[in-house]
């Protein structure tokens, strides 16, 4: 049996393996000539220290929760998805266009629209990896690198031509980005800072994707695809059904944040020409959020808000010690090394008590284990 | 006009670019192909190749030594393959998120770095071409082929020495047996951790060494975050190239030729807007890996930890 402690013991990990992170990077602090203690004590300031850095921090939780959310169930259903970036941008980009489009509907309703539309773009830009996943047999890790760089150009050509706003089209000085939505089209704000209802919206879907994966039957068959296709396949499931609808509602929610960047954050769309000039690499930190989360939609709100404050806190770092924000990214990177590392001391304590015990404890969902082999047809 | 994309200059002028710009692929991909066949995915060859370049650059620049800052690159290279060694080999973690992992510690590594020891966009004088005696005045092609810098030649070379490698020696039936059949490996006594930090450390030198042709040969400067997914795309044409070298350079080349080609479609000012013909390399990659990997199988201990039985 797995006691209280245990389970406490496993689900701090994370936390231990953060610690290790951060420890490294006061050592990396301490090289440059700094002190770490003013320095992450001028992070968590910027992060938390006044009602707009809290808002600030959970503004930038929001769309690193949503595509979490996403990847939790990708990853779940044994699917690994890197296309958050491409993914929001698409639903940014057909979100924008209906909200320009559509001038004379009333907020509420263009708001949901411009959301659906969203989450359908995202859908549209992870489907296609979907099906050649499932159908062609294409590695999904690269199909969606592919589609990142792929939906970048595509924002850069219609930011800069066809949907650039007309007041930057005869300026010099071209900012690629669309015109301003109309002013009932915007997402509500919770309290007079920079936080809207996005971020509320965000926590609810977090709990339907609890429901969904543990309490429906479309979730279990995903995650029952995630564990074992073979047994899956002759349990009856329709194993490549099940990774195209993985993939197809991890870019919904992906699309979903990028709807949501424009509609609640910036009322247009708008880039600096970098690849990560409109997302802020928030495709990428929602994968960093939902395996902080260790995949679980609950897990993943506290570990946005943690990423959230980590970046905001970061330029505040930058401000009062002068040192590169860049060393978050950094560090996010050895956050992520040692969580995935601390898994192994997971499934060694595991091990441990099923031979003590001789349990037949459910072992861990085996994800990932083969998910990047090409010749899993599953046929 | 498209017309004017086939007359010979402009044809030999796109072989001339795609050429140089197949150099850090065929470094980048050589090497993961190496630990791939031997079971270890590395998805950080971003981040390998991007702190590779910064280093690369900086050395070079501090001593004025192009090749000391080619083992520099390098060894950065080298040491972030032996911590994705540790991690995979000895503590099982997922591959394919490790992986992402390291490629954010070097981008964030390589701009904070630069932002503290360099600050500005500063060049450096890059590796000279050298002209090939005899070979390089054959009329067109011994222009493109036999008059480019050093590294190019080198990541040509690494092609037919890593298919010999891979396929005449025991080296390279250990790896391909470690990937293939760990545990028949293991009890005919190949050490498999052995030969997988072997492979994964070779990997991350040449990521970096394809970091170190980026700044110090092909570009001659270090901008942030300039590998721009090369290295993920490096990954790739490691499943376009079906595991093999020849593969591999069969993939790098085409996809660096049609690169080649949409900068001349700019430079010409053919009436393509700039973005799709940027996009066409990727979409080419979707579609050759749509057309193409069904066929063949990846070594099937991939992305496996190994550990013995009992």
């Amino acid at each position: 049996m797995k006691s209280r402690l245990d389970s406490l013991i496993d689900a701090l990990l994370p936390v231990f393996a953060t610690l290790a992170a951060l420890l490294v990077g006061a050592v990396m602090l301490i090289i440059l000539g700094v002190n770490p203690f003013l320095a992450y004590q001028a992070l968590i300031e910027g992060a938390f220290g006044s009602t707009n850095a809290f808002a600030e921090t959970l503004v930038r939780a929001t769309p690193l929760l949503l595509v979490g959310l996403g990847i939790c169930i990708a990853y779940r259903g044994n699917v690994i998805n890197i296309g958050g970036e491409g993914q929001m941008i698409v639903g940014a980009l057909m979100a924008t266009w209906v909200g320009l489009y559509f001038v004379d509907l009333p907020g509420w309703l263009m708001i949901t629209v411009g959301m659906l539309v969203g989450a359908i773009g995202g859908c549209i830009w992870g489907g296609i990896p979907g099906i050649l996943k499932a159908y062609f047999n294409v590695n999904e890790v690269l199909s969606t690198v592919m589609m990142n760089a792929i939906a970048v150009q595509l924002m850069n050509f219609l930011l800069t031509g066809p949907m650039i706003d007309p007041a930057q089209a005869d300026i010099a000085s071209q900012i690629p980005q669309t015109a301003r939505l109309a002013e009932a089209y915007r997402f509500p704000r919770l309290i007079p800072t920079r936080l809207h209802l996005g971020a509320l919206i965000a926590v609810i879907l977090a709990f339907l994707v609890y429901f969904l994966l543990w309490r429906t039957t479309l979730g279990y068959r995903i995650r029952a695809v995630g564990q074992n296709p073979h047994a899956s396949h002759y349990a009856g499931i329709k194993v490549k059904h099940y990774i195209v609808i993985a993939l197809l509602l991890s870019g919904a929610f992906a699309g979903l944040a990028g709807a949501m960047q424009v509609y609640g954050v910036n009322y247009r769309m708008i880039t600096d020409g970098s690849p990560t000039g409109f997302t802020g690499s928030a495709g990428f930190n929602g994968i960093v959020a939902a395996l902080f989360g260790q995949l679980h939609p609950i897990g993943t709100i506290p570990a946005s808000i943690f990423f959230g404050a980590l970046l905001v806190g970061a330029n505040a770092m930058q401000r009062v010690v002068q040192i590169p924000s860049a060393l978050i990214t950094a560090l996010n990177g050895l956050v992520v090394v040692f969580v995935v590392s601390s898994d192994f001391y997971r499934k060694k304590r595991q091990r441990r008590r099923i031979s003590l015990t001789q349990d037949e404890e459910n072992p861990d969902p085996q994800i990932f284990e083969k998910s990047l082999l090409p010749e899993e047809k599953n046929t | 006009m498209i017309s004017d994309l086939f007359t010979p200059t402009v044809l030999l002028g796109i072989l001339a670019s795609g050429i140089r710009l197949a150099t850090p692929y065929l470094f980048a991909s050589i090497g993961e192909a190496y630990s791939q066949r031997s079971g270890v995915l590395n998805l950080g060859v971003e981040g390998q190749m991007l702190l590779g370049a910064f280093a690369a650059f900086y050395i070079a620049k501090l001593t004025d030594s192009l090749w000391l800052g080619v083992l520099a690159g390098m060894g950065v290279g080298a040491l972030m393959g032996l911590a994705m060694a540790f991690v995979s080999i000895n503590l099982h973690a997922k591959q394919g998120i490790s992986g992402i992992g390291f490629y954010l510690f070097g981008l964030g590594m390589s701009n904070l770095l630069f932002q503290l020891l360099v600050g500005t966009v500063e060049t450096v004088r890059g590796f000279p071409r050298i002209a090939i005696p005899l070979l390089s005045s054959i009329p067109w092609i011994g222009n493109i082929f036999f008059n480019q810098n050093i590294l190019v030649y080198f990541a040509f070379l690494l092609v037919p020495i890593s298919s010999y490698v891979l396929n005449k020696t025991t080296l390279g039936l250990k790896i391909r047996a470690v990937g293939q059949n760990p545990e028949a490996a293991d009890s005919l006594g190949v050490s498999v951790a052995r030969v997988r930090y072997f492979t994964v450390i070779f990997g991350g030198t040449m990521s970096g060494l394809a970091g170190a042709s980026l700044s110090i040969a092909l570009l001659n400067v270090f901008q942030q975050g300039m590998t721009a997914g090369q290295g993920f795309i490096a990954v790739a044409l490691v499943y376009f190239g079906a595991w093999r070298p020849w593969g591999v350079l069969a993939g790098a080349l085409l996809f660096s030729l049609v690169n080649g080609l949409q900068l001349w479609i700019q430079v010409l000012g053919i009436p393509i807007a700039p973005e799709f013909a940027v996009m066409m390399p990727y979409i080419l990659t979707i579609l050759v890996l749509t057309l193409s990997v069904s066929k063949v199988r990846a070594p099937a201990a991939l992305t496996k930890p190994f550990e013995r039985e009992g």
